[in-house]
């Protein structure tokens, strides 16, 4: 049915890591066993233009494609595409800005996006180890520890901001 | 049997897959957005993958491996067809010994191309069978159905994608692959493949009855699907416009379309008469809707601002509900910006105080039109910037055509700038001219791939290597220099203002790595150290 499915919008800037984050998402989704759609536009993004990423995933799912207005969760790396890309989000969706976690807890910076993940993660009913293993997939091994330890990270992050 | 595999694999993944399982015995082709990845994951799967110089040597490449009776397939994007089309519409009066599969990669919405083009025609003006994939299990399934149908009839086959088939990634569950490839050998067949009159005249006949025998096929073809729903609204659709209209219509009758070329208009003529309203949901051009009316089939087709822009959800929505207000504007985009240090920079900003009037050309160097360079005054296709720039030499008051420049990066040269470097020698303007070659070592614009200027093959090993300094001056000009602007601007100017001031056609060949391709080159190599240091 397509009203089960979980429609997610990942954006920010080229080189922030966007493609990674929903590469990350859509194969977690992909390890629990969904039906999962992973659709991006990349051209130019390399050159620090915006890049948006949609993934959608739940039991039947067609179009690759997020419908403005349709998206049940926008993850913005960027404060300055926060504005922009509001028109994706249904009423009532929920925005991951990027100012939900702290960056300067980080181990790395450049794992914003991963953090950004762990926030998301506590929305999602998808297992930790499934996330994990997919951070993991897309990651070099030397970067494996500061992206898990951003993705914990962003986890608390996301728990308090839920709870709040 | 071995346990099923399930795969989440982008299009273009599953292409390459399926070209391997099939044994396609050579993959060639040349970088295009969205197309690309096809022959880069071939070859990390241990195809046999190779750029050549632009799409028609490609294509000829492959068709010779065709002809070999190996199976083959020749990747590009929508406008390199453009580039391979002559030898695309006669391949198809020689059809092939084995089996050819072209992949065109279509951009509707032009998120990374200089136009919009619908190939879909290029099947039809040719007679060249096509597919058309949705997903990217479509794009494995029916690449194997490709290279039957290619072995069945003898011809080549299009595989029409678009941006959102080759870069989504979708959930795939690989098929058997067909009959193993024959062993490649030489069969004499001079009435087929010589294509004098006489023969050809005999080949345009061979070609029409195949075409026949295929649309007849296509009647019950596995890769036309019906789906069953409500009759008073009927849905005919193929490639990703299927997916946006089932999500936007679950409930409607659908006929999904897999082969488009040649229709199978008896079944789609049953549908039609089996629903109360039929619609026609297709992205780009009215292709389906005009050879449906063209048969006599009744059915209603999107109004025209639909033509434009790729389609999704909601502008389906709007067309089975006949809405053309107009649509919001799309969320504002930051747009790419030359890379912070590029070499490009240095040059666009040189010529933009010299005043220059420059014929542009198609790469990353393309950006230099954006603000604070705007620094570019004219981008067709790959190539053009020299024609062009030429052309405006001959007509325009000597005092404007002694400021016009041509301006082509490396890759775009090898691609199509060779001839215009002929011509320039050839045509001379009286007020002689200027060529600026931009070799930053690499194709940037596509994502880093190798060409013949970098003496590197696909897969990075070192092979033969086209200096262009050596071909300007093989070629007889004496005006040939090579400079890096940013470890010397000032001598990038100078070697400009004489130019200009020349009289005569003069070379600059501006060297120095593009900053992505110098970082992955240090990647490399540190991989490189590690490995033997661990052997
Ligand atoms: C016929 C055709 N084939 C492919 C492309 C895609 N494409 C655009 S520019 C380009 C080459 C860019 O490389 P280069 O000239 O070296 O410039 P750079 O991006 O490195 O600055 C390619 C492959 C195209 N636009 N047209
Ligand atoms: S990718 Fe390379 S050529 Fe392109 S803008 Fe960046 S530095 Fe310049």
């Amino acid at each position: 049915m397509t009203d089960q499915v979980t429609n997610v919008i990942i954006a920010g800037l080229g080189g922030q890591g966007v493609l990674t984050a929903a590469d990350i998402l859509a194969e977690a989704a992909f390890r629990a066993g969904r039906e999962v759609k992973k659709g991006e536009l990349h051209g130019m993004s390399q050159r620090g233009g915006s890049v948006t990423s949609d993934v959608r995933f739940g039991v039947r799912v067609f179009s690759p494609m997020v419908t403005a207005g349709e998206a049940d969760y926008l993850v913005v790396l960027a404060a300055e595409q926060v504005a922009n890309n509001r028109i994706w989000l249904k009423a009532g969706g929920t925005l991951i800005a990027p100012e939900t976690v702290d960056e300067s807890v980080l181990p790395d910076k450049r794992t914003l996006n991963v953090a950004l993940l762990g926030v998301l993660s506590v929305y999602l009913d998808l297992g930790v180890t499934l996330w994990q293993d997919a951070i993991r997939g897309h990651q070099a091994p030397r970067f494996h520890e500061a992206n898990l330890q951003s993705f914990d990270l962003g986890r608390a992050a996301g728990r308090r901001a839920r709870g709040a | 049997m071995a346990k099923e595999e399930r795969l989440f694999l982008s299009g273009n993944e599953a292409v390459a897959l399926a070209a391997r399982r099939a044994g396609v015995a050579l993959g060639a082709g040349y970088p295009g957005t969205p197309s690309t990845e096809i022959l880069e994951r071939f070859s990390d799967l241990g195809g046999c993958a190779q750029w050549s110089p632009n799409e028609k040597v490609a294509f000829e490449v492959a068709l010779g491996a065709a002809f070999g009776g190996a199976r083959a397939v020749v990747t590009m994007k929508h406008v390199g067809l453009n580039v391979a089309a002559d030898p695309f519409f006669t391949a198809a009066y020689t059809g092939v010994s084995g089996a050819l599969v072209v992949v065109s990669a279509d951009d509707p919405g032009l998120a990374s191309s200089q136009n919009e083009q619908d190939n879909r025609r290029y099947a039809v003006a040719a007679g060249v069978p096509m597919l058309e994939p949705a997903d990217s299990q479509d794009a494995f399934d029916y690449f194997l159905a490709a290279i039957e149908l290619s072995e069945r009839w003898g011809l080549p086959v299009l595989l029409r994608m678009t941006t959102r088939v080759c870069h989504s990634k979708t959930v795939v569950w690989p098929r058997a692959a067909p009959s193993p490839p024959g062993v490649p050998h030489f069969e004499r067949d001079i009435v087929g493949r010589v294509m004098i009159p006489k023969y050809a005249r005999l080949a345009h006949r061979r070609l029409r009855r195949k075409l026949a025998e295929i649309a007849a096929w296509n009647e019950t073809s596995p890769v036309n699907n019906l789906l069953a729903g409500d009759q008073a609204l009927g849905l005919i659709s193929s490639g990703i416009a299927f997916m946006h209209a089932r999500e936007a219509a679950p409930q409607a009758a659908m006929l999904k379309l897999g082969l488009t070329y040649p229709l199978p208009l008896e079944q789609i003529r049953r549908f039609v008469a089996g629903v109360d309203r039929c619609l026609v949901i297709e992205e780009g051009e009215p292709y389906l809707v005009d050879a449906l009316r063209a048969a006599g089939i009744t059915v209603e087709g999107k109004p025209d601002v639909f033509r434009f822009d790729e389609l999704n959800v909601s502008r389906v929505r709007k067309i089975m509900a006949g809405d053309v207000a107009p649509e919001a504007a799309a969320p504002a985009e930051r747009p790419p910006q030359l890379c912070p240090g590029c070499p490009h920079r240095a040059v666009f900003e040189t010529l933009s105080k010299l005043q220059c009037i420059v014929a542009g050309d198609i790469g990353c160097y393309t950006l230099g039109v954006l603000p604070p360079f705007e620094a570019l005054d004219t981008c067709v296709c790959m190539g053009a910037s020299i024609g062009v720039g030429l052309g405006l030499r001959h007509v325009l008051p000597a005092a404007q055509a002694r400021r016009v420049v041509s301006v082509i990066g490396d890759s775009t040269f090898v691609h199509s700038g060779l001839t215009g470097l002929v011509e320039m020698i050839y045509n001379p303007p009286a007020t002689g001219h200027v060529l600026v070659i931009l070799d930053n070592n690499t194709t940037a614009m596509t994502g880093l791939q190798e060409h013949p200027g970098t003496g590197r093959t696909l897969d990075h090993r070192p092979t033969g290597r086209v200096v262009f300094e050596d071909v300007a001056r093989a070629l007889g000009l004496n005006r040939v220099f090579v400079v890096d602007p940013l470890a010397d601007r000032a001598a990038f100017e100078k070697l400009i203002v004489e130019g200009l001031a020349a009289g005569e056609p003069s070379v600059v060949i501006v060297r120095r790595p593009c900053l992505l391709i110098a970082e992955k080159h240090r990647e490399r190599q540190q991989a490189a150290t590690e490995r033997s240091g661990t052997e």
